[in-house]
């Protein structure tokens, strides 16, 4: 009988204008190189071919760019789209572009902005990309809860809800900002077992 | 009107964020949404917001849309006539 165990099959961590996937480098920029631009010369090296990239809010962005690294060379394409979860979580939700939108709305509200003043639209523009249906959630925590996240996703792998999920953390506030985006299956050779300190061992550069 | 067009060519361009279109490379009569330049629902809000902003005309009836926001050249003309009919 299956008892919900998971395994982490890769990650991503965008920091510090660095881009990892897996613990190796992928991508440096210099350090003045301001966060738009940083993801430009992302979704350049990374990807192209995808122009909405350019309309996204920079959570939507720093989200799909994870998944893009993550899923380029090894997709989860082994998987119904409906058991493809997606469980993320950050400390400043969508406030970053809320207060940009808070902004244009003394002039004329941008449309543009406004339906990114929602943190799960990256889940959303992960979906697309990728098309995953399945179980989402978007958590808002001071800081990254591991054990909240290994406890509610191991629920959704113990229930069938999802055979496979993208989750981690995912925040953007001004400036600063830090992704850990893990990819989790049921079946993982060689991935490490999917628990809190493993997704802390598999972030740590 | 070709320099209207020109005109709107590079604002939609930089109102829409299309980083990937220079404004030289839209047709004046290419469709603007679905398999013409890909444009979408949240575009066309966008283009409402560009003539309010940059022409001071506001669509009075949304049904007009489709046939105004048809091309860029439908777009100037619609211009030309709301200005001329100032």
């Amino acid at each position: 009988m299956y008892n919900g165990e998971a395994y982490i099959t890769g990650s991503c961590v965008i920091r510090d204008n660095r881009v990892y996937r897996d613990g190796e480098l992928l991508l440096e920029t210099p350090r003045e190189l301001e966060l738009p631009e940083f993801l430009r010369a992302g979704y350049d090296h990374f990807s192209g071919q995808y122009p909405k990239f350019h309309k996204m809010d920079p959570l939507s962005k720093l989200g799909w760019l994870a998944a893009e690294v993550l899923l380029k060379e090894t997709p989860l394409n082994g998987y119904p789209r409906e058991s493809v979860g997606l469980i993320l979580a950050n400390k400043s939700a969508s406030l970053d572009t809320d207060l940009r939108y808070y902004d244009s709305v003394k002039d004329i509200a941008s449309p543009a902005l406004f339906v990114y003043t929602l943190p799960n639209i990256v889940m959303g523009e992960i979906s697309i990309r990728h098309g995953f249906k399945g179980e989402n959630a978007f958590f808002t925590t001071d800081v990254f809860d591991r054990e909240f996240m290994v406890g509610y996703i191991s629920q959704l792998f113990l229930e069938k809800a999802v055979s496979a999920c993208l989750c981690g953390w995912v925040e953007v506030m001004g400036p600063a900002y830090e992704v850990m985006l893990y990819k989790v299956e049921r079946a993982g050779d060689g991935g490490l077992v999917f628990n809190a300190d493993n997704l802390q061992k598999a972030a740590s550069i | 009107m070709e320099k209207l067009m020109a005109a709107l060519k590079a604002q939609i361009v930089e109102q829409l964020n299309l980083q990937e279109v220079k404004p030289e490379e839209i047709g004046d009569d290419q469709p603007l949404f679905k398999d013409g330049l890909g444009l979408d629902s949240i575009d066309a809000l966008e283009i409402i917001v560009l003539l309010q902003q940059h022409y001071g005309i506001r669509i009075a009836n949304p049904e007009q849309g489709p046939e105004i926001f048809h091309s860029v050249r439908t777009i100037a003309e619609f211009i030309t006539a709301h200005q001329t009919a100032k």
